[in-house]
């Protein structure tokens, strides 16, 4: 299974492993990483999910949609890495993954 | 004084527990008032996912969660329910005794009713303003720094700065533009969610130098005891720039908070209200709580357990209600008596 490194807002990472088809947000869930709230469980409707993706990775996990954009104007110092992580698809290209967790959600 | 409201029952959230609710208790000639902090009926499922479809509806293959609220509003027409929204319930007392229980409920907007039983059905808490992560932004709030309009007057002849990309950023600066010295609207990026004839008004004023238009996020704010002096603009290109400002509005949406549901004297594990399954009573006899706000062995936080669980606490709050009435269990379809109360017969 893929695996995906999860940074928090004082630099201590935690690796979990993520079933293919699942989303990232459920792979954290599953693991109860900490500052991952996911309070609409994967609908794109709370921004709680907001990570920033390691630069060396943005181009696999691709840009979010404007459905996604909208909803990151509720999430809180945005950057051109964010991304609401229950809208990434984990794949297997995606082994290894590096994101990194703001210290507050919402 | 204040008049006080006297009815049956409080229903404290306009979630689709709560509005269900209205109908079963209607069903037994229970008249209920329901309070939300919302300025509308639907909790979760017009607040977060209006648009969205649930497929687990009984009955409906698919509903969009606007839809499920329309229908049910629909349902509980004939029983005639209050609504006071925009207002939180603050306070629960409990009058009366265990076997005859009464209540005052109080709300922040100063109304009082009173009441032989109360249905909490406050689903995960009030929805409340989120609130940006500026250090030292709690200083300023209340009087500087505002999540709501309560009066156009505190932001006369300000410099306002409001921040956020969706309607409620975009109408406050449109009807604060008049009133206020100089608007500067800050959003982290130039794309905007609200109505396009506001997104084009908004950019109007921008066009002819009447406000101000900011791409980027506050970073920093300034002041001088709770009065705000200045914010701290981060531009999405780096550049950082200091704007002069009395008035601070962020519009990040709204997050789910227990609030005052805590002081109600009721017993609570880990920010929900225990119930029993039979009546979905709470600790205090007369109190309910139905719906995502409460746990029990089971508990699913689904729609049509809120449904249930509404079906079940009308029968006791009856006997609160009417103490001397039997009950006798009827059928929508068949009882006359039942469809002269839902207006079909
Ligand atoms: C994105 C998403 C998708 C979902 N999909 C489904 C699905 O497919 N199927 C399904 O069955 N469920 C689904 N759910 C869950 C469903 O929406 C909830 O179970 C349901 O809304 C709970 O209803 P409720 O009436 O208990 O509470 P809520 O809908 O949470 O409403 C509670 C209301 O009480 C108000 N309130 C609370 N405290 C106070 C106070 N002190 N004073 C005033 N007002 C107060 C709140 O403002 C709120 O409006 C979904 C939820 C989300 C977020
Ligand atoms: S879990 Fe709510 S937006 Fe991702």
């Amino acid at each position: 299974m893929p695996k995906i490194t999860f940074v928090d807002s004082e630099g201590r990472a935690r690796t979990v492993e993520a079933e293919i088809g699942s989303t990232v947000m459920e792979a954290a869930i599953r693991d109860s990483i900490p500052e991952i709230l996911a309070e609409c469980g994967g609908a794109c409707a709370c921004a709680t999910c907001h990570v920033y993706v390691d630069d060396a990775w943005i181009g696999k996990t691709g840009k979010a949609t404007p459905m996604e954009e909208d909803m990151l104007d509720f999430a809180f110092d945005v950057r051109p890495t964010s991304r609401l992580c229950c809208q990434i698809k984990v794949s297997a290209d995606l082994d290894g993954l590096v994101v990194r967790t703001p210290g507050k959600q919402g | 004084m204040t008049d006080i409201i006297a009815t049956d029952v409080v229903i404290v959230g306009a979630g689709p527990a709560g509005l269900f609710a209205v109908f079963e208790l209607g069903l037994l000639d229970i008249k209920a008032h329901l309070i939300d902090i919302l300025p509308r009926a639907g909790g979760q499922c017009s607040e977060l996912y209006p648009e969205k479809p649930i497929y687990d509806i009984p009955g409906f293959p698919i509903v969009t969660g606007q839809g499920l609220v329309d229908n049910l509003m629909k349902q509980i027409e004939p029983f005639h329910p209050t609504f006071h929204f925009g207002e939180m319930v603050e306070a629960v007392e409990t009058l009366g005794t265990p076997e005859r229980p009464a209540f005052r409920v109080k709300t922040d907007a100063g109304k009082v009713f009173e009441c032989k039983a109360v249905l909490v059905a406050a689903g995960g808490g009030s929805f409340q303003p989120k609130k940006p992560p500026i250090a030292g932004i709690d200083k300023f709030e209340g009087t500087s720094v505002h999540y709501a309009v309560r009066r156009m007057e505190d932001f006369r002849d300000r410099n306002v700065m409001i921040v956020g990309g969706g309607d409620s950023a975009l109408d406050w600066t449109l009807n604060l533009h008049p009133f206020a010295k100089r608007i500067t609207l800050v959003h982290r990026r130039d794309d905007f969610r609200g109505a396009p004839h506001s997104v084009n008004a908004m950019r109007e004023l921008v066009a002819s130098g009447k406000m101000d238009l900011m791409i980027g996020q506050v970073a920093a704010l300034a002041g001088e005891g709770a009065d705000l002096t200045a914010a701290t603009v981060k531009l999405n290109d780096g550049a950082t720039r200091d704007v002069a400002i009395e008035r601070l509005m962020p519009f990040f949406g709204l997050t789910m908070k227990l609030g005052p549901i805590a002081d109600w004297g009721l017993n609570l594990h880990e920010n929900l209200v225990p119930v029993d399954t039979e009546k979905f009573e709470t600790s205090t006899p007369g109190v309910f709580a139905v719906g995502d706000i409460n746990t029990y062995p089971g508990k699913l936080k689904l729609i049509l357990s809120g449904f249930h669980e509404v079906a079940l606490a009308a029968q006791r709050v009856h006997r609160y209600v009417y103490p001397d009435k039997k009950l006798t269990f009827q059928y929508t379809t068949s009882s006359t008596n039942l469809q002269k109360k839902l207006g079909v017969n």
